[in-house]
């Protein structure tokens, strides 16, 4: 399915988030994310389904003021 | 001394990590200043934020993630949660945007947020301005923490309001304040520190200094200077001089 992340169009044949980051090539990395807007803890993520169109955050460490 | 949600400083010092022309360049800022706190903040993965996240964390300082750039209640209350999760700390400074040009606070958005935060058992630290009634609704909702600005973030226009800030800190003196956002020069942060504000907190006059190292050290040495001066007793001005030379046993001449 055609899902977006972090802005730009990606396919993936995973049906739930935590294969979709394994898939994405994040499966180790230390990441925060979020589905459509909203938190998902990394503790929920095998158990959050993704849907075509669903827009995915992949947020991590940087510089701030 | 008042503390941050039962943490005691090191240094009453708040440094942030951008705008830095180098990685070994913000370590010697935070190095020669002995910042206890930097602030960090989260976006979107594109390879170098491991990298990052083993610099910070090599630190050795408090880490105060942040809600830079978000413009709705909403938005900063994901990036908290969000940033709570990947940072390992339930600190956040909270940044709700409400005017592009200014950067000023959204107070409305700001105190949704922190309203949301704070009963979430967020440890809130808000950027607010000067205005005394929103930080009592702060308060409120429970901030233990206020951030007002000195001025417009970036600008370096030091204290903009002096009367504003010396009100604010009059009216709840209990609460911890930094003054965060708009200091340009070491002069600013000890006029902050000799406001008796608990600390202080910057990144565009360090980090881009010609030397970001020795102009931390210098706003680190101005900071101990307010700090040490506000405990020491201040002389309150007056209108008319009087002669510091006794005036007795001068001679007749």
């Amino acid at each position: 399915m055609k899902i977006e992340v972090n802005g730009e169009e990606r396919a993936v044949t995973a049906t739930h988030l935590h294969e979709a980051l394994a898939e994405l090539g994040w499966g180790e990395a230390r990441v925060a994310t979020a589905l459509n807007g909203a938190f998902v803890p990394a503790a929920t993520r095998g158990a959050t389904a993704l849907s075509p169109g669903d827009r995915l955050e992949v947020l991590t460490a940087m510089q701030g003021g | 001394m008042r503390d941050f949600y039962g943490e005691t400083l090191q240094t009453p010092m708040m440094l942030g990590t951008a705008r830095f022309p180098s990685p070994a360049l913000m370590e010697a800022a935070f190095r020669s200043s002995g910042a206890s706190v930097a602030t960090v903040s989260l976006r979107r993965e594109r390879g170098a934020g491991q990298a990052f996240w083993d610099m910070v964390r090599g630190l050795g300082v408090h880490l105060l993630p942040n809600t830079a750039g978000c413009h709705s209640a909403r938005e900063a209350i994901t990036t908290a949660q969000m940033a709570r999760e990947y940072f390992g700390t339930d600190w956040i400074k909270l940044e709700v945007i409400g005017h592009g040009d200014t950067l000023q606070p959204d107070p409305f958005g700001l105190l949704e947020a922190a309203e949301v935060l704070c009963a979430d058992g967020f440890k809130v630290f808000p950027y607010t301005t000067e205005d005394q009634v929103l930080a009592a609704r702060l308060i409120d909702a429970g901030c233990r923490v206020l951030m007002p600005w000195g001025a417009p973030i970036g600008s370096g226009m030091g204290l903009n309001n002096i009367h504003g800030l010396r009100t604010l800190r009059a009216a709840f003196p209990d609460v911890a304040m930094v003054v965060d956002a708009g200091l340009g020069l070491p002069s600013h942060a000890a006029q902050a520190m000799e406001l008796e504000f608990d600390a202080i907190l910057l990144n565009t006059a360090v980090a881009e200094a010609d030397d970001p190292a020795a102009m931390a050290r210098a706003f680190a040495l101005a900071t101990e200077a307010g700090a040490l001066a506000t405990t020491s007793g201040p002389m309150i001005p007056r209108d008319m001089a009087v002669p510091s030379t006794p005036v007795i046993g001068k001679a007749w001449l």
